[in-house]
């Protein structure tokens, strides 16, 4: 058998496109199947059954999703309640919602019924990014087929009036934060706002909100047709379910999977992705949940279990399950260079730490990779990232600050001696050793 | 952040088109009735699906039509890096993913041959078919390198075959836009061995079920 995880315990059956993602063939997936017997047990057994179930967040944070829906208020009083769903998939390395919504977004749509129910909201808002054109166009048109058959809208077959609707972004990944999403679909500037007050007391133009990524929503409706049981009985403990890993980089076949939590790294990249280029010993180091955490050396990843408590153990973590994998011939320098340009980019500029900070680790970085940054730099720069780390508003200048930390961390031989060879006359050149080896 | 400023050279005037207008309504009635400002970002991307870009005049319409100061409008044109400040390429605005999964598997090697055909990054090229662009990750990570062209996503390129889609889009042709590598999408290529139980479609799991499901597990 491939990997952990059985054929009939997968919730996203079209994850390839290979099928009709339309709604007949959804419904004969098994989606919209006893959504209005799921409704009919009633809001507070469906949040009771996401508990049980250990779903956590999708979208890199991996907060319980039941306990978040459980912050909401539990009556409506004069501001009606939202439901938002995170589908600005931007974290380099992540493109698993962008599947969900071209090939499986009727499960997402049921999610999104069965979800605002239990936080009796009679709106929700995708908000996906502006590239995402052709997911758009898909998750529309789906959305139309679930209006047309009353699955969704003023008096829908399942008694709960809902109006579901789409909206993008145009390219800035700090509206994947929740709360500059809100304003950005406020029609904002995506600035990050204060917490608290935190969305479920005051979010999308100031009533409660509750926002949650797009794998998340999307595995409601199997998980409480299947019974929370079934979900929690895969992975470790705290770390239940299934999960979609996007695995890109230096494999042989990269690409998208659904696997059970806690699946061993080896047996994730050997099973799914037909193993490292160049063979396992030629792996060098793995971001394993997305850009923003820190990488981790080949040598911790012989038996690592892919879950959230494993990975913080090892001081990195699941973020989102981006696994971005390097071998031996990666400039792990420039690797890292190359996201903090990104981090410097995508900084919305409202915190002076972030805005002045990411600028100027990219550029001591770019001085890392040619090897001309001076020896003391290494410990001013590491200095500047704990500066950056915990003081600003959102979590993008922890995220700036993480990849570099994890650079130095397991790699910090690497970056001195460029720097001693550039000293020298030697600068360095990517490839010398294996050209020489030849 | 990106330093983003408007255009120099600005048109005289801006108009909405029939079509484009009947879309801004459509996108309005998506919000509350006093919220709807929220259209700002989708009116702002149907004006430069019209123009191509995003003009000052442009600007001051949206504001008009959505009772916003003009201010606002201008901060979030310039905020997000999706709109086009200025005039771009006719046949096809490319913008290259250089972000570092795509780095790894070659996404320097597509910006030179963007820049052999086509000339300096964010510069339309003198011919006015082509601006080229370095963007940040596009989310195909599975499918890198990968650029996006005009609206879609072009994947598992080669310097060879982004060099064929960018004559093709000279050539006035519209190539497919996908994976070049003969994938359908982000499947393992030629080794997919996840997803091929029949019973998945053959109609099973829509069979009636009764609920709390307490199935055994396992």
């Amino acid at each position: 058998m491939t990997g952990i995880l059985e054929d009939k315990d997968r919730i996203f059956t079209n994850l390839y496109g290979f099928h009709d993602w339309g709604l007949e063939g959804a419904k004969k997936r098994g989606c919209w199947n006893a959504t209005r017997d799921i409704i009919k047990m009633g809001g507070p057994w469906i949040i009771d059954q996401m508990k049980n179930s250990g779903l956590r967040g999708r979208g890199g944070a991996g907060f319980g999703t039941g306990l978040k829906w459980s912050f909401m208020p539990k009556e409506v009083k004069d501001r009606p309640h939202y439901l938002v769903v995170n589908a600005d998939e931007s974290e380099p390395g992540t493109c698993k919602d962008r599947e969900i919504m071209r090939h499986d977004p009727h499960l997402l749509i049921e999610g999104c019924l069965i979800a605002s129910f239990a936080m009796q909201a009679h709106a929700c808002y995708i908000y996906i990014r502006g590239e995402y054109v052709r997911e758009r166009e898909v998750l529309e048109e789906a959305i139309k087929q679930a209006y047309e058959a009353k699955l969704v809208g003023k008096g829908n077959v399942h008694g709960w009036d809902f109006d579901i609707y789409v909206h993008h972004g145009a390219g800035a990944y700090i509206c994947g934060e929740e709360t500059a999403l809100l304003e950005s679909l406020e029609g904002k500037k995506g600035q990050p706002r204060l917490k608290p007050p935190f969305p479920a007391g005051a979010g999308l133009y100031g009533c409660p909100t509750t926002v949650n990524n797009v794998e998340s929503i999307a595995v409601v409706g199997t998980i409480l047709r299947r019974g929370a049981q079934w979900f929690a009985s895969f992975g470790r403990p705290n770390n239940t379910g299934t999960k979609l890993f996007c695995v890109s980089g230096h494999v042989n076949l990269p690409c998208n999977v659904e696997e059970a939590m806690s699946i061993p790294f080896r047996q994730l990249i050997e099973d799914h992705c037909g193993g490292i280029r160049g063979g396992w010993g030629n792996l060098k180091a793995v971001i394993p949940g997305g850009s923003s955490v820190p990488m981790i050396p080949a040598e911790q990843c012989e038996n690592l279990p892919m879950d959230f408590d494993a990975l913080r153990e090892l001081r990195s973590g699941l973020g989102t399950a981006a696994v971005i994998v390097m071998d031996k011939d990666t400039d792990l320098v420039r690797a890292i260079a190359r996201l903090s340009y990104f981090y410097k980019h995508e900084s919305c500029g409202q915190c002076t730490p972030c805005r002045e900070g990411t600028g100027w680790m990219w550029r001591v970085m770019e001085r890392m990779v040619s090897g001309e940054a001076e020896m003391r730099e290494i410990d001013t720069l590491l200095d500047v990232t704990t500066q950056v780390e915990g003081h600003t508003i959102c979590a993008l200048g922890d995220a700036a600050a993480w990849p570099i930390q994890g650079l130095f961390r397991h790699f910090r031989h690497e970056v001195e001696e460029r720097i001693t060879s550039y000293r020298s006359g030697k600068p360095h050149v990517q490839g010398a050793t294996l050209i020489a080896a030849e | 952040m990106s330093v983003r400023r408007l255009s120099q050279v600005q048109p005289a005037s801006f108009a909405f088109s029939a079509a484009t207008k009947k879309k801004c309504d459509w996108w309005m009635a998506k919000y509350p009735a006093a919220r709807k400002q929220s259209a700002v970002i989708p009116i702002l991307w149907l004006v430069q699906k019209q123009e191509g870009w995003v003009s000052e005049p442009a600007i001051r319409a949206i504001a008009g039509l959505l009772d916003m100061p003009v201010i606002r409008v201008l901060e979030v044109a310039t905020f997000y890096t999706m709109f086009m400040l200025e005039p771009v390429g006719t046949a096809a605005l490319i913008q290259v993913c250089g972000t570092t999964p795509c780095e790894l598997r070659g996404s320097r090697a597509l910006m030179a041959v963007c820049k052999e055909k086509i000339g300096d990054k964010d510069h339309l090229s003198k011919d006015g078919l082509f601006t080229w662009q370095e963007v940040e990750c596009l989310g195909a990570c599975c499918n890198a390198p990968m650029a996006q062209i005009n609206d879609y996503y072009y994947e598992d390129l080669t310097p060879e075959s982004l060099a064929k889609i960018i004559d093709d889009f000279r050539a006035g042709k519209k190539p497919k836009p996908g994976s070049y590598d003969g994938r359908k999408s982000s499947e393992p290529k030629d080794a997919v061995h996840t997803l091929t139980d029949p019973k998945l479609y053959d109609g099973s799991a829509a069979k009636k079920l009764k609920l709390p499901n307490t199935e055994p597990v396992g």
